[in-house]
């Protein structure tokens, strides 16, 4: 397997100049336990038993590679599906949910926090806790609820308790100061399982090591599929960017391999609805991290706008916007309407409805560059079952 | 000695400290609150910049961050606000409290030349970590004569109070329990009274101040007979709620808890 040192936190967190851990000292203890302890317990040969036997027999892993041959007739360039729709739940998310509980069990806690955005998060987490036998509150921005129905009702079914968040804008920032504020007032037997590769370290890493999962797999099964193991691309979408990190974390000492990060850039990066964070974003601070952000003037967080609940964030994780900086991946925004386009394609050429989150990142391929011989890996990242409404809404205005 | 060291070293006991969020109830009302405060007895007093995520924060502050903003309140309106504060409140000690973005995105060094140009005298920044204050801050605001203040809480080990009680000299914020400002505790008395007690046995350079869940007569005593005074931030908030005369409000309010 590849060393990815040059792209690895350093001891405080910092992927060059993002990442640390900004947070209130009445978070220091609870974060600070996780730093001294992630390491250690990621490498215990008894979590990583644990961990590996219910990827396998939870959530369904390893997840196919699909080439999926029409779609790359349609593109001129030969596209592997990297399938994390196929997840137990419907996304990646539960790759890192899974890991999580498990960690938490061997801090001991009892009581498990989450923020969710499109509610996939969520329903992971929901999921986890019910496996377990564990107390799941989930902090969801209300307009969230609102266009996510569904999965609120999933994670109701599962046992989770989940709190609509009307502060703010009501979407994932929102859920996320929430669930930090939720941990302050609870500090000793509550775990918070961040969604995504943001918050202060040790999470980015964390979330991270927990989804690179997948191009662990990516690996594997091209060298089976077409004899190497390096594609030419990986395109993944980014709203913090967890499962982008999940698929390019293998790759990121490759440089062979071009690493397309694609965000949502709403109505247009220039409509003032947009959360097109590499574009739009400046260095600043959230959530507990440094990173590139979307602010005003005065340094006040504003409000991003995205179709997708699970883009909907105004920050991207620590590592994403080094990685930006570096030049080691190329970002690329897509709009609302393409993105829909996107979705009914892929529904009719390949038979998969992908989630409107990951329709983003395929709306990016005519974009990439990608030729005849090129590979192309694209990371699925969830299935469309839970924007059905959104997609409705949008055929019946194409009528 | 500067004047949070002075206040101290007058009073030594029983101080009060008052925050409340710059631009709130309206956007000039900082003036006012300040100078009615200061004579209305308060010892100090802790001037919110508001900020649209306030982590730290509950509800209450919350939602008057949210007005102040909405009101037009900023770093620049708020130094324009307190250039010539100095002239009619000489010596309370005022401090600034907020988050590090805004203060980031101002320029430190910037923030730190207006904020002791208008008289200022401590800086609160709960998410500033310790480690970025020793190595990217602590020069600036000593150039500036600003002192630092930093929170304490139930969890804070002996050898992390010990090394933020050598970095400053003004107080020491011991947060009273789990929690965001505003929040009711839930600790038993008995585990609040043990962890004040093993604080103020621990002999520290400065004095404490104790806060969160304090907002009345009997909080603030009870608060007073563990440590040198304690600060009130919500409760004061919701008194300025919908009040038609701010500065009378604000005057009720502090002869309510001293009185
Ligand atoms: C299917 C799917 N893809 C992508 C995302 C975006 O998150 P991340 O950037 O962390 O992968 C979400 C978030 O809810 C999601 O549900």
């Amino acid at each position: 397997m590849a060393t990815t040192s040059a792209f690895q936190p350093n001891a405080r967190g910092y992927y060059g100049e993002f990442g640390g851990a900004f947070i209130p000292e009445m978070l220091y203890p609870n974060v600070e336990e996780l730093r001294e302890q992630y390491l250690t317990i990621l490498a215990d040969p008894d979590f990583q038993r644990d961990y590996q036997q219910l990827l396998r027999d939870f959530v369904g892993r390893p997840t196919p590679l699909f080439e999926a041959k029409r779609l790359s007739a349609r593109y001129g360039t030969r596209i592997f599906l990297k399938r994390e729709d196929l997840c137990h739940t419907g996304a990646h998310k539960v790759n890192n949910t899974v890991g999580q509980i498990l960690l938490a069990q061997r801090l001991g806690k009892t009581r498990i926090i989450a923020e969710t955005g499109a509610g996939q998060h969520g329903v992971a987490t929901a999921t986890v806790c019910a496996l377990m036998g564990m107390e799941c509150i989930v902090y969801m921005g209300k307009t969230d609820t609102e266009r996510q129905r569904p999965n609120v009702e999933r994670m109701r079914l599962l046992g989770a308790e989940v709190r609509p968040v009307t502060s703010g804008s009501q979407t994932l920032k929102d859920a996320t100061n929430e669930a930090i504020r939720d941990w302050i007032s609870n500090p000793v037997d509550t775990h918070y399982i961040i969604g995504s590769v943001v918050g202060p370290h040790p999470y980015p890493d964390l979330v991270a090591r927990l989804q690179a999962i997948i191009s662990e797999e990516i690996r594997k099964q091209l060298l089976e599929k077409v004899g190497r193991e390096l594609p030419d691309y990986v395109v993944a979408c980014v709203g913090g960017g967890s499962n982008a990190a999940g698929a390019f974390y293998h790759f990121l000492d490759e440089p062979s391999v071009k690493l397309i990060a694609v965000e949502a850039a709403g109505k247009g990066i220039k409509s003032g609805h947009s959360a097109a964070t590499s574009v739009l974003g400046k260095p600043g601070i959230i959530h507990g991290s440094r990173t590139l952000l979307m602010q005003d003037e005065d340094g006040q967080i504003t409000e991003p706008y995205s179709l997708s609940a699970g883009l909907d964030y105004p920050g991207i994780g620590p590592l994403h916007a080094f990685l930006g900086a570096s030049g080691r991946a190329r970002f690329i925004s897509i709009e609302d309407e393409p993105a829909l386009r996107a979705v009914a394609e892929l529904s009719r050429l390949e038979g998969i409805i992908p989630a409107l989150e990951t329709a983003h990142a395929l709306a990016a391929l005519d974009q990439i560059g990608a030729g005849p011989e090129d590979i192309v890996v694209l990371n699925l990242s969830g299935r469309g079952d839970k924007d059905l409404d959104t997609y409705l809404k949008y055929a019946e205005q194409m009528h | 000695m500067n004047r949070i060291q002075q206040a101290f070293q007058k009073k030594g006991k029983d101080l009060l400290n008052i925050y409340f969020t710059a631009g709130y109830p309206t956007l000039d009302a900082t003036v006012p609150l300040i100078q009615t405060l200061a004579a209305a007895g308060a010892d100090l007093i802790e001037i919110g910049m508001p900020f649209s995520d306030p982590l730290a924060d509950g509800p209450v502050i919350q939602q008057s961050s949210t007005a102040a903003l909405a009101n037009g309140m900023n770093m620049r309106v708020l130094f324009r606000q307190l250039q010539d504060i100095r002239q009619t409140v000489p010596d309370t000690p005022l401090l600034l409290m907020g988050y590090l973005n805004p203060v980031m995105q101002f320029g430190v060094e910037n923030f730190c030349r207006q904020a002791a140009e208008a008289g200022v005298d401590g800086i609160i920044l709960p998410d500033l970590p310790l480690d970025d204050y020793v190595n990217e801050y602590q020069e600036i605001f000593r150039r500036h004569n600003l002192k630092p203040v930093f929170l304490i809480t139930p969890q804070t080990s002996e050898a992390r109070i010990r090394r933020i009680d050598e970095l400053t000299d003004s107080f020491l914020y011991l947060v009273s329990g789990p929690g965001t400002t505003g929040g009711q505790n839930t600790q038993s008395e008995g585990v609040q009274e043990a962890y004040f007690e093993r604080i103020a046995a621990m002999n520290l350079r400065n004095p404490r101040l104790i806060g969160f869940g304090i907002g009345d007569k009997a909080s603030f005593a009870r608060a007073c007979s563990y440590a040198e005074g304690a600060i009130i931030g919500s409760a004061f908030i919701r008194a300025l709620e919908g009040a038609e005369d701010a500065p009378a409000a604000a005057k009720a309010f502090v002869s309510s808890v001293l009185h």
